[in-house]
């Protein structure tokens, strides 16, 4: 296979878009930030893919007018999944790597602000014995954090620490919505949101959109002085049943992990951006991948930061390509989630050459 | 290392009907995934990662339902993925799967498409206002209506054309035991003799609205071994026009043929009319027949009716049409264009029953979505492609 690598990424996030939910209002300058940054113009990508959901927009098709961003005539190679931006980057990387492709541009948008998030990912669940029950998003994630509490697994103020941690590294994050220096004590002294869950343990709700550029070998050095090399790039599911799971564990992270294994895989990452998008998945991620105490996780300060749904994924993986074309990362681990409580996750590796 | 050899080595599909209130989405998929696994002469276990397609989530009222389904796909522990491209996603997913073999990840790919339309009404989802997007108003039929009457007026086409694809195709389907439509006393007159419902589309020359599922295994040239009549995957395309570009030719797009030329191209096809012994295109609405002949290369533009008059797309003739009876006689959208794209893996494996066309080597799939914009499409052969 090829060498495929991250060569530009771009994003925009705020707390409430006021556009579209198709957000063209933001892939039109984000598209005229990439062609910049990387000198190409649109007849220089190959291949185009998305990550969006109808759901959260509200309609049908809402990808189908996000095509118009790209441009008029001429047709593109283009394709969309129904997901995280973050796999779309994977059937990007599948394209370039068996050759039908040197370059893709990806791109994921979601406007969380034009309905109740929790309420909309509640029609995730299946739709004969636990939709109809309407167990919410939060309401999900806060029995997980219990489980944890309860079997010892984790504590309130490992929780606290993470927001702690995630809000200070946000300071230095432009498109942070929510950031800043704050305490473990602070935290705990906050009130109640959904018992164990205090509101800054869940991921804010807010809107955004990013994209990657891809390119393979020549065209990848070509483009940047040190591209953000993939060195392996898995995903798994896990069954939905939230009553056949072990929900304070996530074996298809640790699977993912696993089939990462070759020439070291998660270990030696210096780097590591995951998407938890409450405080205590976090704690469950760390585990799964091992990863040790030197490792810098979420310096962008993640998605308790902001959390534009269906692009960020794909922000985790521009977020720790960033740090390895500018030298501060060696070797970075990018991860995305999907589904209720942490269901589906993909990890990438990301590695820059002298 | 270039890009791998794959072929399909299982084909699965429902019983589609109008409502198929027997099995949940599960049940439905599963029914289609298990003749496939059948077909292939494998298990669960052989399998490396799935794909699933399926047209808005909107249609069943379920947000991304492959991560209910991960269970009864057999997704547990694997790579799962979600393709949405509006019409053309049956083909699309077909794609993708076919991509993660070509591209040396896996060794067999379970894909799977399907729509449960019963579980809403599929023309009005379709045509949720949207504020400041010109909207489709009633269906996809009027959206397409004005394409058709455009293509009518530019070809100088004889009005029954229409009427002769709906017969053809509804007869075809009586061939084929899983098709929702059997009306065996349709005619071209009685097609005529239908209301119309956008002129000039009259009731029968649309597609129903069905509960239907497809499934196929792809597998890499080893995978292929231990099957007799793998269909090979001679070549693929896939190209996406915008929706309001006002130099867009809905009737006749650019974007359509542009992937076939692609698909020509990489198929080493240099007389598609001449080689390709079946094709499976996607034609919901009668009309488009002559008018995908003209995108597709099959014939010059403004003469692809000549071809359907003549009856050479029948069963027979020079360029078989949807010897499986289509989209006319069989609708669930979300799987219609991997329906398509099976329906050719089955002429070239020689499994298409009494629909079978006699002797055929190469055949197209093919597959469009949204305003005429999303175009997906392969060659599949009985023969390796050559080198």
């Amino acid at each position: 296979m090829r060498d495929v690598a991250v060569v530009g990424f771009a994003q925009r996030q705020m707390r409430e878009m006021e556009g579209s939910p198709t957000c063209v209002e933001l892939l039109v300058p984000i598209f005229a930030e990439l062609f910049e940054s990387t000198g190409w113009t649109k007849s220089d990508v190959d291949f185009w893919c998305s990550g969006s959901s109808d759901y959260l927009a509200g309609r049908s098709f809402s990808f189908v007018s996000a095509v118009d961003a790209i441009g008029a005539l001429p047709p593109v190679v283009e394709s969309h999944v129904e997901m995280d931006a973050a796999w779309a980057m994977y059937e990007a990387w599948v394209k370039i790597s068996m050759g039908e492709a040197d370059t893709a541009l990806v791109y994921g948008f979601g406007k969380s602000s034009a309905g109740q998030l929790r309420r909309t990912l509640a029609l995730q669940l299946d739709p004969y014995v636990l939709g109809p029950l309407w167990p919410d998003t939060v309401s999900i994630a806060a029995l997980q954090a219990r489980l944890g509490l309860e079997q010892g697994q984790w504590d309130e103020k490992e929780m606290a620490s993470v927001v702690a941690r995630s809000r200070a590294s946000g300071a230095d994050n432009p498109y942070a919505v929510v950031a800043g220096e704050t305490s473990v004590d602070e935290l705990l002294a906050e009130q109640m949101y959904a018992d164990p869950l205090r509101k800054h343990d869940c991921a804010p709700v807010s809107d955004g959109a990013a994209a990657v550029v891809l390119a393979a070998e020549d065209r990848a050095t070509e483009t940047v002085a040190r591209p953000a090399w993939i060195t392996g790039i898995e995903h798994r599911a896990d069954g939905q049943s939230l009553g056949l799971r072990d929900l304070t564990r996530s074996p298809s992270t640790a699977g993912a992990a696993a089939a990462l294994g070759g020439s070291g895989g998660v270990n030696g990452v210096d780097t590591a951006e995951l998407y938890a998008p409450f405080s205590h998945q976090e704690l469950i991620l760390r585990r799964e991948l091992g990863l040790s105490d030197s490792v810098s996780v979420n310096p962008s300060g993640g998605v308790l930061c902001g959390n534009p749904m269906f692009a960020a994924g794909l922000v985790r993986v521009g977020e720790a390509a960033n740090r390895v074309m500018a030298g501060t990362s060696d070797r970075a681990l990018a991860h995305a989630t999907s589904g209720p409580a942490l269901q589906q996750n993909l990890l990438c590796l990301l590695e820059g050459r002298s | 290392m270039g890009k791998q050899l794959a072929a399909v080595i299982g084909v699965g599909q429902t019983h589609h009907r109008a409502k198929r209130e027997d099995v949940s989405i599960a049940g439905l998929c599963r029914e289609a995934v298990d003749r496939a696994l059948e077909d292939a002469g494998v298990g669960f276990d052989d399998i490396d990662a799935v794909v699933l397609g399926k047209a808005p989530d909107l249609f069943e009222g379920v947000m991304m339902p492959e991560l209910f389904l991960a269970e009864a796909l057999g997704a547990v522990g694997k790579p799962l993925l979600r393709v949405h491209t509006a019409g053309s996603v049956g083909g699309s997913t077909a794609i993708v799967a076919s991509s993660l073999v070509q591209a040396g990840v896996h060794g067999r790919v379970l894909a799977v498409a399907f729509e449960k339309q019963s579980e809403s009404n599929a023309m009005w989802a379709l045509s949720v206002p949207v504020p400041f997007i010109m909207p489709v108003h009633a269906g996809a039929g009027g959206y397409f209506a004005p394409h058709v009457r455009s293509y009518i007026r530019r070809a100088e086409a004889p009005e029954h054309i229409g009427a002769m694809v709906a017969a053809k195709d509804r007869r075809n389907a009586c061939k084929n035991p899983y098709a929702h439509l059997h009306q065996p006393d349709t005619t071209m007159e009685s097609v005529m003799a239908s209301q119309m419902l956008w002129d000039p589309i009259r009731y029968d020359e649309t597609c129903p609205s069905s509960d239907g599922a497809c499934a196929v295994v792809i597998g890499d040239e080893s995978a292929a071994a231990s099957v007799t009549n793998p269909a090979w995957i001679h070549a693929t395309a896939m190209r996406t026009e915008p929706t309001t570009a006002a130099e867009r030719d809905q009737v006749n797009p650019q974007a359509g043929r542009e992937a076939a030329a692609a698909l020509w191209k990489q198929a080493g096809i240099t007389d598609p009319l001449a080689e390709i012994d079946a094709a499976e295109i996607y034609v919901p609405f009668s009309w488009f027949e002559p008018m995908w002949i003209e995108n597709l290369g099959f014939s010059v533009e403004g003469e692809g009716w000549k071809l359907t008059e003549s009856g050479e797309t029948e069963i027979g003739g020079t360029l078989p049409i949807n010897p499986s009876g289509g989209v006319l006689s069989s609708n669930p959208i979300g799987a219609s264009g991997m329906l398509r794209f099976a329906e050719a893996a089955l002429q070239v494996m020689g499994e298409a029953g009494e629909h079978q066309v006699d002797g055929a080597r190469k055949a197209l799939g093919h597959a469009y979505g949204g305003g005429s914009q999303f175009f997906a499409m392969w060659v599949v052969g009985s023969e390796r492609p050559a080198a």
